[in-house]
């Protein structure tokens, strides 16, 4: 499997008070555990089981996910925005490995 | 290369009746309050677009503490639960699913307060997305 890559869509500017819509997608197979290979035997499951958002430390969004999420996991949300921050992005996989991005918004 | 299984077992109604109870507690959802868009005819059943809106003030003692989604036609009813916060500003999240055949999408959104909310949408998928 290729290294999962995260991509998020966050506006850089915000008002105070603004609720703003937050786009993510992170590369992934999302091996649902329910398919077999050309043998008969069972893939093992393999998904990313966890998604959250933070904002200066505090969680605003998370998600826990099963294996009937699609392929590359796709979460729009919204976020309420008071103060300057940066946003912290988390995904973790069934093996244990997380995968972090940020991404700063600054009040116009 | 990988084919899919000859067979998959498909979630039963009573398991998905089951893990709404888990999720609220006992209690019966009550209708209102929360809406689920979903397509009404999935072409491609690996990848359907869901989308849910609870309404609530979004407070820090008023506000949708989480939702989540069931599928009672797939071989596990779960397929995600969204946790919200006050900071969430909106209860509104949505996300892509895997459905293997036309079946029912539930929501249930659960309050601060406790209260529990329901929405169901059937959704006619063409080609099924169980896997493959």
């Amino acid at each position: 499997m290729a290294t999962p890559k995260p991509r998020v869509k966050v506006p850089k500017t915000a008002s105070q008070g603004e609720v703003i819509t937050i786009k993510t997608l992170i590369s992934h197979p999302m091996e649902s555990g329910q398919r077999k290979d050309k043998d008969g035997n069972a893939i093992p499951r393999q998904i990313i089981n966890k998604f959250t958002c933070e904002f200066n430390g505090q969680v605003v969004f998370s998600c826990d996910m099963d294996p009937a999420v699609s392929a590359n996991p796709y979460m729009e949300f919204t976020a309420k925005i008071n103060e300057p921050g940066t946003f912290k992005f988390t995904w973790v996989d069934d093996d244990g490995s997380v995968f972090e991005t940020e991404n700063k918004i600054v009040i116009e | 290369f990988m084919v899919l299984g000859p067979k998959m077992t498909y979630a039963a109604t009573e398991q998905t009746d089951a893990a709404i109870k888990a999720f609220t507690g006992g209690a019966e959802p009550a209708k209102g309050k929360i809406s689920l868009d979903t397509p009404e005819i999935a072409e491609n059943g690996n990848t359907v677009p869901v989308g849910v809106y609870v309404e609530s003030p979004m407070t820090a003692d008023n506000y949708v503490e989480s939702v989540v989604i069931l599928a009672d036609g797939n071989p596990n009813p779960a397929v995600a639960t969204f946790h919200f916060t006050a900071m969430s500003g909106v209860a509104e999240a949505k996300t892509r699913i895997r459905l293997a055949k036309t079946q029912n999408v539930i929501a249930v959104a659960k309050m601060s307060d406790g209260s529990t909310f329901i929405d169901t949408k059937e959704v006619k998928v063409t080609i099924g997305g169980c896997g493959g």
